[in-house]
């Protein structure tokens, strides 16, 4: 989950940006893993997460290998909650994006109360995010954060493409085409929901903000 | 073609077939995984654009749908395999078992106290967001950072890479390959932190990528972090970043 750690924007950018993720230790408390992340994914699912997903087996929002023709024009971008949290077969991370702070709350004070045993991280902004470790009776362990660009930041992407881009940290959405579905909803030529949707898709480990993404690409239309 | 994130897929115009630039490509799969199929005639979809375009019309399809299901997987042999490794985010590394670039790092500091209080723990990534970058690049921050005596993280994908870890020496025949993006993890005492970010900085301006940087500790009982004050005072401004709840145990029922 170091894929959420530099998203791009400032304190303000993330108001609407929670992820809540949880991983068991590699060789220590993996073991029984897989009980208790469909159980974190089942509490997850209560509080209306925005995405949801397991690095091993996709998100809510996915490909299709089988369309027809039809779906240029009508299009289900639904999500599919079941098929994340029946997929979970192994340890891995399993991850809740909320577009709210008091979602995140009650989710992490039933996490305490559900005791899972799991390492459960908070991936924000870092003000925001000890506020809801506080609201939900605990105090943080650890923190990590973000230094942001080094190098040769002239190869990176205008603002508002990174704003869009930068979440997914597996680099699986391509600074082109966010430019051409910010050009498109500019343009009138899909809507943001449309825009964010596309984009939630490609990834995988269901950690993109299709909240955050819609209001980015109203925002691009003023 | 918009979807790929390196730029590599272009249309050939000769042949008019879409063309993959194999040196550029990371092997991330996005294409591969991320576009949804049809499964429609190429006969067919090839005719419909060639009349198409008699009339320069252009259809305004869904960008992310592949009309014939054309984009299959190479089978990768080494070191060409090492991009997908370090691309494919739902890939294991066999060295870690994790997906991803990296290791827990911090996110499970609560079962492993891998980085201790006073302790400060560095994941520093090449190639993101979405630059890409090659070893060869990498191999010149980690000889930087062994000359300043640091101890890598064993468990670390990169790590595993190198053929002499005291000198940061990476494995001659992947210098070339390009993947997505890499992390380099180690961790210092906190007094080291000024100095170590410098250094990172500094041979982050002669790499062809850019490099973003992440650091870490133990909170203190009331959730207090001594990076805070070490950070601003190196004139780092801080905004977002991952919080450990420390919920997790060693032992789950």
């Amino acid at each position: 989950m170091t894929n959420t750690l530099h998203r791009y924007g400032s304190g303000e950018s993330f108001k609407d940006d929670y992820i809540v993720f949880a991983i068991p230790a590699r060789g220590i408390n993996d073991k029984n893993a897989v009980e208790t992340q469909r159980r974190f994914l089942e509490i997850a699912r209560k509080y209306r997460p925005v995405n949801m997903g397991d690095a091993s087996h996709g998100a809510i929002f996915r490909s299709s290998k089988d369309l027809n023709p039809t779906v240029h024009w009508h299009r289900d971008s639904g999500p599919d909650f079941d098929t994340v949290v029946n997929g979970v077969s192994g340890p891995s991370t399993v991850a809740a994006v909320f577009d709210n702070a008091d979602s995140v709350v009650a989710f992490v004070k039933e996490l305490k109360e559900a005791d899972l045993g799991l390492s459960i991280n908070i991936s924000g902004a870092l003000d925001k995010a000890q506020e809801c470790a506080r609201r939900a009776g605990l105090e943080r362990h650890s923190v990590e954060y973000s230094l942001g660009f080094f190098g040769q930041t002239d190869r990176m992407a205008d603002r508002q493409t990174l704003e869009v881009a930068t979440m997914c940290g597996h680099g699986m959405l391509s600074f082109n085409l966010v430019r051409k579905l910010l050009d498109w909803v500019k343009q009138g030529r899909r809507s943001p929901e449309e825009a964010s949707a596309t984009l939630a898709r490609f990834c995988s480990c269901g950690v993109f903000n299709p909240t955050r993404a819609c209001r980015l690409f109203e925002d691009a239309k003023k | 073609m918009a979807i790929c994130p390196m730029g590599a897929i272009s249309i050939d115009s000769a042949k008019n077939r879409a063309y993959v630039n194999a040196d550029e490509c990371v092997e991330c799969y996005t294409c591969f995984r991320g576009m949804s199929m049809e499964r429609l005639n190429p006969t067919m979809v090839r005719g419909i654009r060639r009349l198409l375009k008699v009339f320069r019309l252009r259809f305004d399809p869904e960008p992310d749908v592949c009309p014939t299901s054309a984009i299959t997987p190479d089978e990768l042999s080494w070191p060409r395999v090492v991009r997908r490794a370090f691309s494919d985010p739902v890939v294991t590394h066999e060295s870690t078992g994790v997906h991803g670039r990296g290791t827990e790092e911090v996110k499970t500091n609560d079962v492993t106290n891998r980085v201790g209080i006073g302790e400060v723990g560095y994941v520093v990534e090449f190639g993101r967001p979405t630059i890409g970058v090659r070893f060869r690049d990498i191999e010149k921050m980690t000889r930087a950072l062994a000359e300043m005596g640091i101890e890598f993280e064993p468990k670390n994908p990169v790590t595993h890479m190198m053929t002499d870890r005291k000198s940061g020496k990476l494995r001659d025949d992947i210098l070339d390959e390009k993947i997505l993006s890499a992390i380099v993890e180690f961790k210092t005492r906190l007094e080291n932190v000024g100095a170590v970010l410098a250094r990172v900085d500094e041979v982050s301006k002669t790499l062809d990528t850019v490099v973003a940087v992440g650091v870490a500790t133990r909170c203190d009982e009331s959730g207090g972090s001594a990076l805070d004050s070490v950070l601003t005072e190196e004139g780092f401004s801080f905004v977002r970043g991952k919080t450990n709840l420390g919920l997790g145990r060693a032992l789950i029922k």
